[in-house]
């Protein structure tokens, strides 16, 4: 495997391989969450933090303990079990340390345990064989170019609130077609960079 | 709630199939659509995964902590995944290859969890596994009608055979992830519009 700049990983993973327009990651809390601007941006904040953390952890856990031992097959669930965990030590820790933000973020985290994009960005990691810095600008950039997909579409349903719709498309219908035109506008960036 | 065979066939199958109805499973449902091989053995492996962990689940159901069944039941689902990856890899390397990290993915699909939560946890195991068997083969059926659409329009093929007999200019847009979105909301739309109307016209 080439080694790819880090700042390129960085920047595609937010603009061509958008976890939510190109791959498809996360999309239950993205259809369920979106409908207030507001608490779409508590969610993707939530979700960019655990994403680096989880990645960075999977990683160490992945060079140091599942490779030296053998034991790649067990990797689904020593890796469900680090995100299980971590979400819940986040939590304890922010209700404990910062309470504030706790108010703010604390009712996403158990949502994010079973969000898909957490678990892919890690397997992705994996199967690319990415160094520390790699995956460490790969899921920042993941976790920013959800939060901007989700801001996005939490925008534009916002505004089509007052519209007049045809009768079965509100709700998720709708969050599809929408995000079915920023994905086929977001191809338009597409040969900028590739990192598949 | 309905136990035979046949009627939780009929529910889970058509009237609250998982993707189009309830929304859940959409992640796979939309990545791996871009051929039909991919998408039987995708919903396939789901099934299977679903079936025997609702079977598991149901039958550990009285013994599982309540405060704990999340990790239980996570638990419970990936060693199944672990199977079907590892029966995948050794069977069907090209696919499991192509498939790449949506196969882990079967883990956080909310399907299994859903269907674990909501069936498994207050049924006994045969009806259980059935309901998840069912769950799992109507996500099959909504795989396989979308990588239909996507297969024929993207490439001009079924199952990687050609069918492009009049030698129509293929759309690349249908292998690519727009169209993914567009389809599957269409048909969201269809069937809700549907359930609309008869349920305006039983209230009339």
């Amino acid at each position: 495997m080439p080694q790819i700049s880090p700042f390129i990983i960085f920047f595609a993973s937010i603009i061509t391989s958008n976890m939510i327009l190109s791959n498809f990651l996360g999309m239950c809390s993205y259809l369920s969450v979106s409908s207030e601007y507001k608490t779409a941006t508590g969610l993707g904040m939530a979700v960019t933090l655990v994403l680096v953390l989880t990645t960075v952890i999977n990683w160490a856990v992945y060079e140091y303990v599942i490779v030296p031992l053998e034991i790649e097959y067990l990797q689904y669930i020593i890796f469900i079990m680090v995100i299980a965990a971590l979400v819940q030590i986040l939590e304890m820790g922010m209700d404990r340390y910062m309470p504030d933000l706790h108010a703010k973020l604390g009712i996403f985290l158990p949502l994010i345990t079973v969000n898909c994009a957490i678990l892919g960005v890690t397997l992705f990691m994996v199967i690319r064989h990415y160094g520390f810095f790699q995956s460490l600008m790969f899921s920042l950039g993941s976790g920013l170019g959800w939060w901007l997909a989700i801001n996005m579409l939490a925008a534009i349903r916002e505004k089509l609130k007052n519209a007049k719709l045809p009768p079965g498309i509100s709700g998720a219908a709708l969050s599809f077609i929408i995000t079915g035109i920023m994905a086929m506008a977001f191809i338009g960036f597409s040969g900028i960079f590739t990192i598949q | 709630m309905a136990d035979k065979p046949m009627a939780i066939a009929k529910t889970q199958l058509f009237t609250e199939n998982q993707v189009l109805r309830q929304i859940l499973g959409i992640c796979s449902s939309l990545a791996v659509t871009n051929s039909m091989n991919n998408s039987l053995v995708m919903g396939l492996g789901l099934s299977f995964v679903t079936a025997l962990s609702s079977l598991t689940l149901s039958a550990m159901r009285e013994i599982i902590p309540h405060r704990v069944r999340m990790l239980v039941q996570t638990l419970v689902i990936a060693v199944y995944v672990i199977f079907v990856d590892l029966f995948l890899q050794a069977f069907l390397p090209d696919i499991s290859k192509q498939l790449g990290p949506y196969v882990g993915l079967i883990i956080t699909n909310c399907i299994i969890m859903g269907r674990a939560e909501a069936y498994a946890q207050k049924n006994p195991p045969i009806p259980a596994m059935f309901d998840g068997l069912f769950a799992g083969l109507g996500y099959t059926g909504v795989l396989l009608i979308v990588a239909l659409i996507r297969e024929v329009l993207g490439f001009g093929t079924i199952f990687g055979i050609n069918v492009n007999v009049i030698g129509f200019q293929t759309w690349t847009i249908m292998i690519m992830p727009p169209a993914a979105f567009f389809i599957i909301g269409s048909l969201i739309w269809a069937l809700s519009a549907r359930a609309q109307k008869k349920a305006a016209g039983g209230a009339k």
